[in-house]
């Protein structure tokens, strides 16, 4: 069944219309190809040309057990979603202070923030993936953090597709508003049980207000069969702070669209991220930072490592407005390629119209170092272990920068897993 | 312990190494002098095994064995060491893994047990005052940040901590002031024993006035042209590199 056949009106008369424009959008527009610049080099042919069966049900099969590998060491309030789902029973929301609200979608469409920020920052009309998500998503996060609230835990989301989940799709959706001068940190994790085939079609919608602080880790660890796209679209006030941290590894193809608007003077975002892949794994992050007042800064900083025959590709727009004046940005996106067949292709692209700004940016693709390991070897360390510490230090360089401790040595843990399968004084202070 | 025989080497297409002979035994400090661009450092380069240089003739026994055909890895865990000229930074490891994998992997090779980290830690701690240097060094990445001399006096912690049977000192004073020179110096001096060697690669006689050599040999363009007892290298200190035979 095609997506325009399963379309069905449902939800609040509000968003009756708001489907039927997005359903309406992607008919006009179809799936994305290669001729589009932003998707030059990822194809979409996969996703577009199978026949994907809606989840509309949690499975039954999850047990609290089969999630420890995926909380990060976290004792933090979490909600859970299985196969799109939430599952009430595998979350645990605790007492979270204040008037902080941590909501499921589903049981609160009528909610006035749901209707006041539902496709507010994530137009559908230019992305056939957003508007496929508004016009089916059923579940979904809503976190609703007030002014001056400091939450002190993170506050963890967490999409399970399990292995029922053969050849289906889910359309997550998720809420964030942060309140002005509020401090928050959430981690949003997409990860899988078994190894399915499925298609995780993800949107998330962030406001900063004036003055908040928003750490926002997002974490895709999804079967190696898996599809994945995502996009997060974040707008900021003034003297907001946005910092992200995009840590991918998982899915047969996974694109990861993050976005943000400095909104308001004095803001600043900070992006960075590591994406790991192996087999035949595509992954394509594009980011945008949209600079849209003055006296705003951006950094941002990501990483990759290609083994066997994957392909990264990072493509990384600064967009500084005409009024964007004093703007200061700096981005950077290194890649290393561990095997003759691995591919990175980087694209850090700058558009600057504001005539006093500090802008720079870099990009790398290479190979190991082999002056550092000729100084491993000569110290009677082995090639492959040689190979594989520097592998990780240079993951390490970008994890160094993630702020919240827990998260940090969780993200480091899970890959130092993966290169040197375990060490943990391997991290330097 | 060290023979090399007629010893040719090259970087690209450029001969660096002319037919170098040199016979090192166990309790011997050698010291190599040479001008710039002569190829003292293309040797200790060599014989650890860089993969940059081709050797293209001659042989190297050490202990009886082919050294040449070896890896860079398998020549330390015999008990070779290169304390590097530029000690290279990485960012990410951190000085007491990058040691305990380096020390693990040659206790390995000799049929012996890895130490865990803990103990690990009370060995290498023991070893820092050799070299003069604080223990949070330990948990900084390799000479990331590193002063020129900080750096030097790490290569010399190291070489304290994997006690080599045949030690290559590649240029290990150039940068230094007088009383790090010291330091690294003393820790040489503690480290010598009876059934191991040192080759100490200079260009100025300065380092060797702290770790007195039993050999100088001169390497111009490069061949040995000249060799002598300590006393040679205080000629050469008066005189320059423009008096010996080319």
């Amino acid at each position: 069944m095609s997506f325009v056949e399963q379309f069905r009106d449902a939800g609040p008369a509000w968003l009756a219309p708001v489907r039927r424009a997005a359903i309406q959008s992607f008919v006009d527009s179809g799936f994305p190809t290669r001729q589009n610049e932003d998707w030059h080099f990822t194809s979409t042919a996969a996703i577009a040309e199978t026949e994907w069966v809606p989840l509309r049900d949690a499975s039954g099969q999850v047990q609290a057990d089969d999630l420890a590998p995926f909380m990060l060491g976290l004792d933090a309030p979490r909600l859970v979603f299985v196969n799109g789902r939430y599952t009430p029973a595998l979350s645990a929301l605790g007492r979270l202070p204040g008037r902080i609200r941590v909501l499921d979608l589903a049981g609160h469409w009528g909610e006035p923030i749901v209707e006041k920020y539902f496709g507010a920052f994530a137009p559908f009309g230019r992305d056939a993936f957003t508007a496929l998500n508004t016009a089916f998503a059923i579940d979904g996060a809503v976190v609703y953090i007030p002014a001056e609230t400091i939450v002190e835990k993170p506050i963890h989301i967490l999409y399970v597709t399990d292995s029922e989940a053969a050849k289906g799709v889910t359309h997550p959706r998720t809420l964030i508003v942060a309140e002005r001068h509020s401090v928050s940190t959430i981690i949003e994790s997409y990860v899988s049980l078994g190894d399915a085939t499925y298609f995780t079609n993800a949107v998330t919608e962030i406001q900063v207000m004036d003055g908040a602080r928003l750490d926002h880790y997002r974490i895709e660890r999804e079967s190696e069969r898996s599809y994945h796209v995502g996009t997060t679209e974040v707008r900021q006030g003034r003297d907001s702070r946005y910092h992200s941290f995009s840590f991918a590894t998982g899915g047969a193809l996974a694109r990861v669209n993050l976005y943000t608007v400095l909104g308001g003077e004095g803001g600043e975002t900070l992006m960075n991220g590591l994406y790991m892949l192996d087999g035949t794994q595509h992954i394509d992050h594009q980011t945008r930072i949209e600079h849209a007042a003055p006296n705003c800064a951006s950094r941002e900083v990501y990483k990759g490592i290609m083994d066997d025959a994957s392909h990264g590709v990072f493509n990384g727009k600064v967009y500084v407005h005409p009024e964007a004046q004093k703007t200061d940005g700096k981005q950077t996106n290194n890649n290393v390629l561990l095997s003759e067949t691995a591919r990175a292709d980087t694209k850090p692209q700058l558009e600057i119209f504001a005539d006093d700004v500090k802008c720079t940016h870099g990009a790398t693709v290479g190979r190991l170092d082999d002056v550092a390991l000729f100084y491993l070897r000569s110290r009677g360390i082995g090639v492959e272990l040689a190979k594989t510490l520097l592998t990780y230090a240079f993951a390490a360089d970008v994890l160094e920068r993630i702020d919240q401790p827990e998260v940090r040595q969780a993200l480091e843990a899970l890959t130092l897993e993966r290169f040197v399968g375990g060490g943990a004084e391997l991290v330097a202070a | 312990m060290l023979d090399i025989h007629d010893l040719h080497a090259t970087v690209g297409e450029k001969e660096i190494l002319r037919g170098i002979s040199l016979s090192v035994g166990a309790g011997e400090i050698h010291a190599i002098m040479g001008p710039n661009g002569s190829g003292k450092s293309t040797l200790a380069q060599v014989l650890a095994g860089h993969p940059a240089y081709e050797v293209t003739g001659g042989s190297v026994t050490y202990d009886g064995e082919d050294l040449l055909a070896m890896d860079p890895e398998e020549r330390a865990q015999k008990g070779l060491f290169l304390a590097f000229q530029y000690p290279v930074e990485i960012p990410g490891v951190s000085n007491v893994y990058f040691l305990r994998a380096a020390y693990n992997a040659i206790r390995k090779s000799k049929g012996l047990g890895e130490l865990d980290p803990v103990e690990f830690l009370d060995f290498v701690e023991e070893r820092l005052h050799l070299v003069d240097m604080d223990a949070d060094m330990l948990r900084r990445s390799v000479n990331t940040g590193f002063s020129g001399g900080e750096k030097k006096r790490n290569e010399i912690f190291q070489m304290a901590v994997l006690e080599p049977r045949l030690a290559v000192l590649d240029e290990t004073d150039s940068g230094l002031d007088i009383d790090a020179l010291r330091v690294v110096a003393d820790g040489v001096n503690k480290l010598r024993r009876p059934d191991n060697a040192t080759i100490v690669v200079t260009h100025y006689q300065r380092l060797l006035n702290y770790i007195v050599p039993d050999f100088v040999h001169v390497l111009v363009n490069g061949r040995i042209v000249q060799s002598g007892g300590k006393e040679l290298a205080l000629e050469l200190e008066a005189h320059g590199y423009a008096g010996v035979p080319a």
